[in-house]
C-alpha cells in the first residue's frame, strides 16, 4: 500500500506521531482532508516550503481541529462534494483532551460526519514533555516532575473515549500503534460510519518517554499486555469487542521500567508502593473490561 | 466622487435592521453559515435560521457552533474547501475569535463577518461602541463601517466581492453599530437578488483542498520565510484600497446605490472645519452641519467607511484645506489617551506638507447618546482651535464629573 505520508520529514527517529498518521491514512485511503492541530506530527511534517502530505491537510490552531473539521465537513456537504471524501482529524493528546475538548465537543454532539483520531503519546511533546490530561499517574514530566517530594504526575488519565462516547458517538475505539492492523482497521471501520466516530491511539513517545528509538513498538505492546492500555471498541455507547490478552499479562513494571519518565518509581523510597498503585490500575481494567 | 443615491421608493420596506442583512447575506448564496448568540448580533443569525428552516437558501449548511471560536473555526475549514462562508458576531465574541481572525486573513481565507459593534467587559455592558472591532485592527481583515441600515445591507454583498478578489484574498468585517442600527426598523430596499447575481459572481477559488490536487494549508514558516508572508498581507491589504473604490462603483452602476467608496464627503468643499466620523453618528453629524450651514458656519463631513485598509491618500486629498480636523471616537487606546481614528489620522498628515491640526474627542462609549449639542459644542471648541490654536489635544467629552 502507498504511503500517503512521505518520508523525510524531520520527525525523530522512532517518532510515533509519524507511525500513527501512517497508518491512519492507511484506513482511510487517499481520498481524505487532513486536519492537524498544532503539534508536533504539524511541525514535523510541514516546514515551509515543504511538505510531507500527499493528501489534502490543513493546520489551523491548536485547540480548533473539532470546529475546523465542522466547517470542512459542511463545506464539502453544501457544494455537493462529501460523498466520499472522508474528513480525518490527527490530533495530540494535549489537542484533544486539554485546549481542544470543548471544540471536539461541540462537533461530536453536532453529529459532524468527521473520524477524530487522538495520537496520544501522553503529554505535550512539540513544547519540550510538560503534563497533559493524559499523562498517566506517576509520568515524571517537565511540568510535574518527580522530585523529593514527588512521584510525578498525581493524577490519573482523564478517560477520554469515554466521554467522546458519552456524546452519542456511533464508533468509539482505542487502540495502539503497536498493533498496526488493529489501529488500520479501526479507522477504516471508522471511515465507512455516518456521524463522528472517535480513535484513541495509543502511542509511545522515545523522546519525551525515555526509550531507545528502535523500541517504540515493544513500549506500545507492552502498555497494553500488562493491561494498562486496553483495546476496545464501543459502538453506540456500548462495548461490542475487546482484544483479550489472556494469560500474556506482564506485571505493569516491565511496561515502567522500560522507560525513564518511570524511573524514580525503581530507586525513590515509597515507589514500590506507587508501582503497586499502578498495578491496581491495570487490574481494574483486566477486570472492569475481561482483558 | 459623491453621487446621487437612487433610492426605488418603489421597493422600499420597513424591516429590522438585522433583517436586512440577514437578507442581504442570503442574496450572497452562502455555502457554509456559522452561528452564536451573542447580544445585539444574535438577530441576524435567527433570521438567517428561518430562511435555513423555510428552504430558502440553496446549497447551503447552517453551523450552531458551540462558541464564538468555534463559529470563525468552523469557517477557516468551509472556506478551505472553497465554501462562501458567513458569520456574524460583537464585542466578546469577536474578542474571543482574536486568534483565528490572525490565522484566517494569514491564510489568506476571504469570508465576511458582520460585527454589530458593542462595548468590551468590564464592566459588562450590551450597548454600543467600536471598540471591539477596533482593538482587531492589526489581525489582517478589511474593516468597512457603514453609517445606516441601507448601507450595511448592501456593504455585505460590497465586501464579498473584495474579499474574494484574487488580488486582495483577505477576510472582510462589515461593522454596524449594536442596536442603533442592528434593533432599528427603518424603510430600506433589499438587496435584490436578479442585482446580486448579477453584480456578485460565483466564487470560484483558485485553490482548495482537494482530494485529487493535494495541497498543504498552514505549514508553519521560520524566520526565512515568516517576512514575506506579512509583506504579502500588507499588499493584499494596498490592493483593497483599490478594489473598495471599484466594487463601490460596479455597485453604483448595477444598483444605483452609492455610500462612497473608502471613504465619503458631506459638505466639504470649502470646509474649515472637517469632523471625521465612523458609522451611525454620520447621521447626527450631518443633522448638525445642515444646521450650521444655515448659519454659515464652514463645517463638513469626512465618513470614514474603511478603516482597514486605511485611506490615507483619499484622507489628505480631502483634509488639504482645512483649518482643523475633528476626530469622533466610539473607542479609546488606553495608555495614549486617544482613539484610533486619531491616532490614525495625526500619523498619516505627519512627514507631509499639510500641517492641519488635529483634535479628537472620545464618546458614545457603552452606548451612552451622541446627542445634537454635544456635536455642536465640539465645533464651537474646533472654532476655538482655529482662534488659538490647539488647548487639549484629545479628550472624553459627555463625561459625568459628577460621579467620578
Amino acid at each position: 500500500m502507498k504511503s500517503l505520508l512521505a518520508p523525510g520529514h524531520r520527525g525523530c527517529a522512532g517518532c510515533c506521531d509519524a507511525i500513527a498518521a501512517k497508518f491512519a491514512l492507511m484506513g482511510t485511503g487517499e481520498d481524505c482532508i487532513v486536519i492537524n492541530p498544532t503539534g508536533c506530527l504539524e511541525v514535523m511534517t510541514t516546514p515551509y516550503p515543504e511538505t510531507a502530505w500527499d493528501v489534502p491537510w490543513i493546520h489551523s490552531l491548536f485547540e480548533n481541529a473539532g470546529a475546523v473539521a465542522s466547517g470542512i465537513e459542511a463545506g464539502l456537504k453544501a457544494l455537493g462534494k462529501k460523498d466520499k471524501t472522508k474528513v480525518l482529524v490527527l490530533a495530540g493528546d494535549g489537542g484533544t483532551l486539554d485546549i481542544g475538548i470543548r471544540s471536539i465537543s461541540g462537533a461530536f454532539e453536532r453529529g459532524h460526519s468527521i473520524i477524530y483520531v487522538c495520537i496520544d503519546n501522553e503529554a505535550y511533546m512539540n513544547t519540550g514533555v510538560q503534563r497533559s490530561g493524559a499523562t498517566p499517574y506517576n509520568a515524571s514530566t517537565t511540568t510535574s516532575p518527580a522530585g523529593k517530594v514527588s512521584f510525578g504526575n498525581p493524577r490519573p488519565k482523564k478517560n477520554m473515549p469515554e466521554i467522546m462516547a458519552a456524546h452519542g458517538s456511533p464508533y468509539v475505539a482505542t487502540t495502539s500503534i503497536g498493533f498496526p492492523k488493529d489501529m488500520i482497521n479501526k479507522v477504516k471501520k471508522a471511515s465507512e460510519i455516518e456521524g463522528p466516530s472517535y480513535i484513541h491511539a495509543h502511542s509511545p513517545c522515545t523522546t519525551g518517554w525515555g526509550f531507545d528509538t528502535s523500541k517504540t513498538i515493544e513500549v506500545a505492546k507492552m502498555a497494553v499486555q500488562t493491561g494498562l492500555w486496553p483495546l476496545y471498541e464501543m459502538e453506540n455507547g456500548e462495548i461490542t469487542k475487546v482484544k483479550k490478552i489472556g494469560k500474556n499479562v506482564k506485571p505493569v513494571d516491565e511496561y515502567l521500567k522500560m522507560q525513564r519518565r518511570f524511573k524514580h518509581l525503581f530507586t525513590m523510597e515509597g515507589g514500590a508502593e506507587e508501582i503497586a498503585k499502578i498495578q491496581a490500575i491495570a487490574d481494574k481494567n483486566i477486570e472492569d473490561f475481561g482483558l | 466622487m459623491p453621487r446621487e443615491n437612487k433610492l426605488d421608493k418603489e421597493k422600499m420596506v420597513v424591516v429590522e435592521g438585522s433583517y436586512a442583512v440577514a437578507h442581504a447575506v442570503k442574496t450572497c448564496r452562502p455555502n457554509v453559515i456559522s452561528a452564536y448568540p451573542i447580544t445585539p448580533q444574535t438577530h441576524i443569525v435567527e433570521d438567517l435560521s428561518q430562511f435555513m428552516a423555510d428552504g430558502e437558501i440553496p446549497n447551503c449548511e447552517y453551523i450552531n457552533v458551540e462558541s464564538e471560536f468555534s463559529a470563525l473555526s468552523a469557517l477557516v475549514g468551509s472556506a478551505a474547501v472553497g465554501a462562501r462562508c458567513y458569520s456574524a458576531t460583537t464585542a466578546q465574541g469577536l474578542a474571543l475569535m482574536h486568534e483565528v481572525l490572525f490565522n484566517m486573513s494569514g491564510m489568506r481565507l476571504p469570508t465576511v463577518m458582520t460585527i454589530v459593534n458593542r462595548a468590551l467587559s468590564a464592566p459588562i455592558n450590551i450597548w454600543n461602541d467600536q471598540q471591539d472591532s477596533i482593538s482587531q485592527r492589526d489581525t489582517g481583515w478589511i474593516q468597512l463601517y457603514a453609517e445606516d441600515i441601507q448601507e450595511i445591507s448592501d456593504m455585505t454583498a460590497q465586501a464579498y466581492k473584495i474579499s474574494e478578489d484574487k488580488d486582495v484574498l483577505m477576510p472582510a468585517m462589515t461593522c454596524m453599530d449594536g442596536f442603533i442600527l442592528s434593533h432599528v426598523y427603518e424603510p430600506v430596499v433589499l438587496l435584490e437578488q436578479d442585482l446580486t447575481d448579477k453584480f456578485l459572481p460565483k466564487y470560484e477559488p483558485e485553490y482548495t483542498l482537494d482530494p485529487k490536487d493535494p495541497l498543504s494549508y498552514g505549514a508553519f514558516a521560520d524566520p526565512n520565510y515568516y517576512t514575506e508572508f506579512r509583506y504579502l498581507q500588507e499588499q493584499a491589504m494596498q490592493n483593497a484600497l483599490k478594489k473598495i473604490e471599484d466594487v463601490a462603483n460596479e455597485f453604483y452602476d448595477i444598483y444605483g446605490r452609492y455610500y462612497g467608496g473608502l471613504i465619503d464627503e458631506y459638505r466639504t468643499e470649502d470646509a474649515d472645519i472637517i469632523i471625521m466620523a465612523m458609522g451611525s453618528v454620520i447621521g447626527t453629524v450631518k443633522d448638525v452641519i445642515d444646521k450650521l450651514r444655515n448659519r454659515n458656519v464652514k463645517v463638513g463631513l469626512l465618513k470614514v467607511r474603511a478603516f482597514r485598509p486605511f485611506p490615507a491618500d483619499a484622507i489628505r486629498n480631502v483634509v488639504r484645506d482645512a483649518k482643523v480636523i475633528v476626530t469622533l471616537d466610539k473607542n479609546i487606546t488606553l495608555g495614549l489617551n486617544e482613539g484610533a481614528l486619531c491616532t490614525e489620522t495625526k500619523s498619516i498628515l505627519y512627514n507631509t506638507d499639510i500641517n492641519v491640526p488635529v483634535i479628537g474627542y472620545m464618546l458614545g462609549h457603552g452606548g451612552r447618546d451622541i446627542k445634537v449639542d454635544t456635536i455642536e459644542r465640539i465645533i464651537d471648541e474646533a472654532h476655538e482651535v482655529i482662534r488659538n490654536g490647539i488647548k487639549t489635544e484629545s479628550q472624553f467629552i459627555d463625561l459625568r464629573e459628577e460621579i467620578l
